[in-house]
């Protein structure tokens, strides 16, 4: 019977070519409209670390005076304190825990004859790698005590290894970054998240490339490294000795089991606040702990031009599918004739709402055809701009699936009313009209 | 011609009514926010950044290998190097005009602070907020900016500053909506004020008609256009210079640059970011903006591409349902206009029912649109622009069918009876 109906839809369509491609193409350009900006959309609300992120916790602290201050109401800074990042993290009350701040790193080449570049460069501790789950290519991160005894080590990514050893193992061997010699302790394999969670409030690297060299927190700032943003909540009369100084430059990230631990670790950075407010280093006790996907949601990471682009592209869509109803209503009550033979002629109303039915699914699939290339060529588009997750615009294979079910799905909605009306008109008065 | 008869004939096409209705409901509520939003962006991208930005470029360097810049010892050997490079710049044949600066308009690099009248107000209480901008007393010419009050640095008012020297300038120049906002007599030159919550007074000595802060975000649109210009020379790690040009020779002064910079010094960090010219800073600037204007237009003209189809699908279907109709009105003598015209006037009926809805909802939209995304209220000229957009986008839709069904000859009445 569907062969049946195929054959009449296929005949249908070829009647009125125009029409025809008509809608065909309203439907494609709403597809691929939507499935463009969707897919963008996707990529950067995507989770960064799909297999850990429900373990990784954000704490933050307000040090900030009571100046505009509405108890419940101020959300406490994004970054922290020298000495609040460090006091948490040597209270090791979580599982793992890491500062960070970024800094620019100046890697300078052993042949004379290169010029020196920047690479993006983390100033972090110890637990960063095991935390975050970082794969190591050679080696392996650095501990605790390299920490405090501030050792010149650093771990390299792997695109900075290629180009600086030809990818072979450079553990053990020595670079030279802002003017000190590190040596090489572990090397990354690829390692980029998507968006760059932990760098948030940091500095402005959202998406792209992950950074190049990670160094432990107190060598790089023992060696005059600074961090790329630093916000200060009183006045300032020296920022060379930021660890003294009333400014805020770290992100802390905290691994926590389970959700005993998440209210235990609240309550621990709670007393922590209150702590200080006794000691009167803080006036404001809010805490926050975020997790880590409400973190990105909070830090509005997602770009707000590409929530807008998917808004449009799915008034976009309906558009399209309100006009293919309209076509294909034309379409239909223009057949009311053939329809009156064919239930004269014993075709059950099913029978007539599934061949019509059929007809908008051919027009759907053909349009989540067409929407698919437009599709491509739309992230094409996106790929050819500046952004700087441009290049990770590909449509994958459950986007592609998503096309054809979106396509299918607003055809088939779109016929829903033409088919009805034509499965309940009486047979009768279209014949007597003939 | 009575609207009763076209009410009724209507009642009988719901469906097909509704549908019409909806898509030039739709249509407008998308068209005139895209309108509106286009209408931000390119406002943003065409405010003037009070520069003369022809023949202008800007290089950013680090040193390698430099002194520290901690103790006076290496602030003079980093200002050395500094001054060295000014010369070497200066010198060059194609440049007329060169300065340090921190940053520039339109630079994704701010140094902010807050301006008050007392000393020591709070940092973040202070009477206005300012993007400040160092250099020396080439500042104001190479950046092309105009003095309107009060008078322009002198070579004795420069002095070099090691980067992390919180200590406030003697003297200012700020723009003139600066000066306004904290002398609203317009009699800012002459006056101190305070920065940063400090208690040394600082003078401000002139002011420029408009310069823009560097950044374009959203977050400093509160002090857009409250600058200042402090005749300082900043030693850092790096350095960034200004180059004004002599008219027409930009790009052979930005292809000798990089050779004369590391004839002076090569030990320094010089990648194929580090020489920009302004119109490339301009562009990066503002391409997301131009990027989503170019891409609301595209839609908006695809809508209502899209919409004219739809209707005209539909009413080519209604004249072909009616020929026998139409037959019957012309053999009762109405003329061919008498046809076109009811079938414009249905049409305007429809389309009028659907825009009064798509005022709503276009309305609707612009709300969720200020709730989600720190968009403004749409003026209501956009609606009532979009309102006319679609009555004359559904008339044009319209023309050719309608035109079709006057040329329905009264003989059809009287055939296949």
């Amino acid at each position: 019977m569907l062969g049946y109906y195929l054959d009449l839809a296929v005949r249908s369509l070829k009647r009125n070519k125009i029409l025809t491609a008509l809608m065909i193409m309203t439907l494609a350009l709403g597809i691929g409209a939507s499935i463009t900006t969707l897919t963008v959309l996707r990529l950067l609300s995507g989770d960064p670390l799909p297999q850990k992120s429900a373990r990784l916790f954000y704490p933050q602290v307000d040090p900030n005076t009571l100046d505009g201050y509405v108890a419940g109401q101020t959300k406490p800074d994004a970054t922290m304190a020298y000495p609040d990042a460090m006091n948490l993290l040597h209270a090791r009350r979580a599982k793992r825990q890491a500062v960070m701040a970024l800094t620019q790193a100046k890697i300078i080449p052993q042949h004379a004859n290169e010029h020196p570049y920047f690479s993006d460069g983390v100033m972090t501790t110890a637990d960063f790698f095991g935390m975050f789950d970082a794969p190591f290519q050679y080696g392996g991160g650095w501990t605790a005590d390299d920490d405090e005894n501030r050792a010149a080590l650093v771990v390299i990514a792997d695109f900075l290894n290629d180009k600086l050893f030809g990818g072979a193992n450079s553990v053990g061997k020595v670079i030279r970054i802002n003017d000190h010699d590190f040596r090489i302790v572990g090397v990354l394999k690829h390692w980029a998240p998507q968006p760059r969670f932990y760098t948030q409030d940091l500095g402005s690297r959202d998406y792209g490339d992950g950074d190049g060299v990670f160094m432990p927190l107190q060598t790089a700032r023992s060696m005059d490294m600074g961090p790329e943003d630093t916000e200060c909540y009183a006045s300032v009369t020296d920022v060379e000795h930021l660890e003294l100084a009333p400014c805020e430059w770290l992100g802390m990230w905290v691994e926590l089991g389970d959700s005993a631990a998440v209210t235990d670790y609240k309550s621990f950075l709670d007393g922590y606040v209150k702590q200080q407010i006794a000691l009167g280093r803080f006036k404001r006790s809010d805490t926050a702990l975020l997790g880590l996907m409400g973190w990105l949601s909070d830090q509005q990471v997602v770009p707000n031009d590409a929530r807008l682009q998917v808004y449009l592209a799915f008034g976009f869509l309906l558009i399209c599918v309100v006009n293919t109803v309209g076509l294909l209503l034309a379409k239909c009550l223009r057949r009311s004739r053939e329809i009156g033979v064919r239930r004269a002629l014993g075709a059950t109303r099913r029978a007539i709402f599934a061949q019509f039915m059929v007809e908008a699914g051919i027009v759907g699939l053909a349009g989540g055809l067409i929407g698919l290339l437009l599709a491509e060529l739309g992230l094409l588009g996106v790929r050819h701009q500046p952004a700087d997750y441009a290049s990770l615009a590909h449509l994958d294979i459950q986007m592609f699936l998503f096309t054809f079910v979106v396509a299918l799905v607003a055809s088939l909605i779109a016929g829903l009313l033409p088919a009805w009306r034509a499965c309940v008109m009486a047979p009768a008065p279209q014949l007597k009209a003939a | 011609m009575s609207v009763h008869p076209m009410i009724a004939a209507l009642r009988k096409h719901k469906a097909g009514v509704i549908l019409i209705a909806m898509q030039i409901a739709l249509t407008l509520a998308i068209v005139c926010n895209a309108i509106f939003i286009i209408y931000t962006r390119v406002d943003n991208v065409r405010r003037p950044s009070g520069l003369d930005e022809a023949n202008l470029f800007l290089v950013t360097q680090q040193w390698v290998g430099a002194p520290s810049g901690d103790d006076p010892d290496s602030i003079a050997k980093l200002d050395a190097l500094e001054r060295e490079d000014l010369a070497a710049l200066r010198a060059m044949p194609d440049v007329e005009s060169v300065t340090p600066t921190n940053s520039v308009p339109l630079l994704n690099s701010s140094w902010t602070g807050s301006v008050a009248l007392k000393p020591g107000s709070d940092l973040r209480g202070g009477t206005a907020r300012t993007a400040f901008y160092f250099g020396d007393e080439n500042e104001l010419a190479t950046l092309g900016v105009r003095l309107v009050a009060g008078r322009n640095f002198t070579a004795a008012d420069v002095v070099n500053r090691a980067m992390r020297d919180q200590r406030q300038p003697s003297l200012v120049i700020v723009s003139k909506a600066l000066g306004d906002k904290l002398f609203p007599k317009g009699d800012a030159v002459g006056k101190a004020v305070y920065f940063n919550g400090d208690t040394m007074p600082t003078t401000i000595v002139g002011e420029v008609e408009r310069l823009q802060v560097p950044s374009t975000s959203s977050w400093s649109s509160g002090f857009f256009w409250d600058t200042t210009i402090a005749p300082i020379r900043l030693n850092a790690n790096f350095s960034r210079y200004l180059i004004r040009t002599k008219p027409g020779r930009l790009e052979a002064a930005m292809r000798a640059v990089t050779p004369t910079l590391y004839k002076t010094n090569p030990m320094r960090v010089l990648d194929d970011d580090s020489v920009k010219s302004f119109a490339d800073i301009r562009s990066d600037a503002y391409r997301a903006d131009i990027g989503m204007a170019v891409l609301m237009g595209i839609v908006c003209l695809i809508l209502l591409a899209v919409t004219a189809a739809g209707i005209v699908g539909l009413t080519s279907f209604w004249v072909g349902q009616r020929h026998r109709q139409i037959g019957v009105r012309r053999a009762l003598g109405a003329r061919k206009i008498d046809i076109l015209h009811y079938f414009q006037l249905e049409n305007l009926l429809i389309a009028g029912i659907g825009a009064l809805i798509g005022i709503a909802l276009a309305i609707g939209l612009n709300m969720v649109l200020i709730k989600n995304f720190e968009m403004s209220r749409m003026p209501i000229v956009y609606v009532l622009g979009g309102l006319v957009v679609v009555l004359l986008l559904g008339q044009a839709a319209v023309f050719v069918p309608a035109r079709r069904a006057s040329n329905v000859p009264p003989v059809v009445a009287t055939r296949s009876v």
